[in-house]
């Protein structure tokens, strides 16, 4: 186990090499002249040239992407072209509200999700279960803004039963941190609700077929150890996979809902960094959800070989 | 589906069928039926907008500013006071147009690099590592990096959107096109001598164009959900275009007073998702009843 565990680590340095080579060159290769995009309709040409080589772009490619590797190495995002700060600074002010909203949703959703999921595969057929699978794809087909839109006007506005935007810290308190987050994490839930209960449903289904499930009926356990110690169990490698898939949705998803609450996290630092053309920081934060990415979904696959021994890859 | 005999054409010929198949796909797959009727009207009323009962959709009218929807303006007015009606009708437009050239862009694409990786094995390992890290990317970040640097355009946001959603088709064709060159009557045809790029149209192409009209649908919905977001987040198409997502853009401001901006573009994108979502869904359950089974 652990020889394969070091291979599957192995395996996720060519990926991580992968997204900085892409990264890179999306700068350098993007059609017509990244420096005078970025600075914008009224820039005077030092101010084109001063981004030209904040970017390091004024450098032969090849000391570029040497310089650009080592950069990453050691950890460093670059600077912001409009506040002068370091990337990583940035980030790692607004790290906080964005990882709180995420672990909430995704706590949320898997609360409601699995079981709705094995409801549904339980009752298949039935009037819960189509229920159930309606609510999948509706949900799937909701925009995340115009949802968080929606639920503000009438839980904020109509019934003003919640703040319409901000975000308090869980330092400061759980009641104001809860009396925040409520709204964007039902938001953000409800598309991996639905993506979740299918997936769920989908996976107990078919565990429900299987000969051990009639063994376990015919000896006479209970339905309740049925669904929750066979099926669900059994079912859990495919919904611990979509989880990791939906990290890179949930990333999409932060940066959305966070512009409609007025998050002051990392989907407000790309918002404002769009505004202010501050590429550094964009690509920056490219490389930090895609490491993030990366490591969810290696774990994930280490997970596998402790909840089932039979997969190897 | 049930499958489709001689005797099943019987006398009235291809009418016939054809009539036969419209009772099969409303009786059998009403969702299916659903999904692309909202779709065709939607597509009628993007080609049809000038005709809809709408005005100019960029006229300033400084008088009629953030009117409720009333007669005159059905979904109100925005805050330089133009028509919500008119913008969002147009907007339909952009968010097809983007939809289908991104799934059909992407299908393509996608088609090519993964059967070079399914046939070549050589490439395979290099194609598949780069489509893995390509994949590590976040779609809507990935977007919103190329449009901020290459200026926003319809052709530029259609390109930023297409290129997250290859490596899934890759993935797909790849692992189809693994699964079928095993196939006995692909042996029997190496074994033959028939040549490769024979082989990859008349045996393996055809094995691809089912999943792959199901994953299109996929694509569709998700460009125009990423799409409304690059143009709420202000790196969509250019204002003058009215777009959905630049739509609700505008009304984010004015939300507490006037919130018709965004709920009828969001309304109608929300519902335009919808149709394309179950119209897959539908053309999964036909295309491939044994997963349909289980989803």
């Amino acid at each position: 186990m652990f020889s394969f565990i070091a291979k599957r680590v192995v395996a996720t340095i060519p990926v991580m090499g992968v997204v900085a080579l892409f990264v890179f060159l999306m700068l350098r290769l993007s059609p017509g002249d990244p420096a005078s995009v970025i600075a914008g309709d009224y820039a005077t040409a030092e101010d084109i040239e001063r981004i030209r080589a904040q970017l390091g772009l004024s450098e032969p490619i090849i000391i570029q992407f040497g310089n650009w590797i080592w950069q990453l190495m050691r950890a460093d995002l670059g600077i912001s072209i409009f506040s002068n700060l370091p990337v990583t600074t940035l980030i790692a002010q607004r790290l906080e509200p964005t990882v709180m909203l995420s672990l909430t949703t995704l706590s949320f959703s898997i609360l409601v999700a699995v079981p709705l999921g094995v409801l549904a595969a339980w009752k298949a057929g039935t009037w819960i279960d189509r229920a159930v699978m309606i609510f999948a794809v509706v949900g799937f087909s909701l925009p995340v803004f115009v949802l968080g839109y929606v639920l503000i006007y009438e839980f904020s506005l109509a019934l003003r039963w919640l703040p319409v935007q901000g975000y308090k810290s869980p330092f400061e308190g759980i009641f104001p941190f809860l009396h925040h987050i409520i709204l964007p994490t039902v938001t953000l839930s409800v598309i991996f609700i639905a993506l979740f209960a299918r997936i769920t449903r989908a996976s107990v289904l078919e565990v429900l077929e299987e000969d051990y499930i009639r063994t376990a009926r015919a000896k006479g356990q209970t339905e309740r150890k049925v669904l929750l110690g066979h099926a669900l169990r059994n079912a859990a490698v495919p919904i611990v996979t979509v989880i990791g898939l939906g990290i890179a949705l949930l990333i999409g998803g932060v940066v959305v809902t966070e512009s409609v609450f007025n998050i002051p996290g990392l989907g407000r630092l790309v918002f404002d960094a769009i505004l202010k053309r501050d590429y550094p920081i964009i690509q920056g934060l490219i490389l930090m959800f895609s490491f993030v990415y990366i490591l969810v979904n290696l774990m994930i696959d280490i997970f596998y070989t402790v909840i089932d021994p039979r997969i190897r890859y | 589906m049930s499958a489709i005999t001689d005797r099943d054409l019987g006398p009235g010929g291809i009418r016939g069928y054809l009539a036969e198949f419209r009772r099969n796909v409303l009786r059998r797959h009403p969702t299916m039926a659903i999904g692309g009727g909202l779709l065709i009207l939607m597509i009628l009323s993007a080609i049809l907008a000038p005709f809809l009962f709408t005005v100019d959709p960029i006229a300033l009218s400084p008088i009629q500013r953030l009117r409720v929807p009333s007669g005159d303006h059905w979904f109100g007015t925005d805050m330089f006071g133009r028509d919500i009606y008119s913008r969002t009708i147009y907007g339909t437009r952009i968010s097809l147009v983007v939809g289908l050239a991104a799934a059909v862009l992407s299908i393509t694409i996608g088609l090519v690099i993964g059967m070079t990786a399914g046939y070549i094995r050589l490439l395979d390992a290099i194609l598949m590592r780069i489509m893995d890290g390509l994949m590590a990317i976040p779609g809507i970040l990935l977007a919103i990096a190329l449009v901020s640097l290459s200026g926003a355009s319809l052709i530029t946001v259609t390109i930023a959107i297409t290129i997250p959603e290859i490596p899934r088709v890759v993935r797909l064709v790849r692992a189809i096109v693994l699964s079928v060159r095993e196939e006995p009557y692909v042996e029997a045809a190496v074994a033959a001598g028939t040549r490769l790029p024979l082989i990859l149209i008349r045996h393996i192409l055809p094995n691809t164009i089912p999943p792959l009209i199901v994953q299109a649908t996929y694509v569709c919905a998700s460009a125009m959900l990423t799409e409304s977001i690059l143009g709420f987040l202000g790196v969509g198409t250019p204002p003058e275009i009215p777009s959905w997502g630049n739509i609700m853009a505008e009304g984010r401001t004015y939300f507490q007073i006037a919130p018709w901006i965004i709920f009828f573009p969001g309304a109608l994108l929300a519902l335009t998702v919808l149709a394309v979502n179950v119209l897959g869904d539908g053309l999964r359950d036909t295309l491939d009843p044994r997963i349909a089974k289980k989803m």
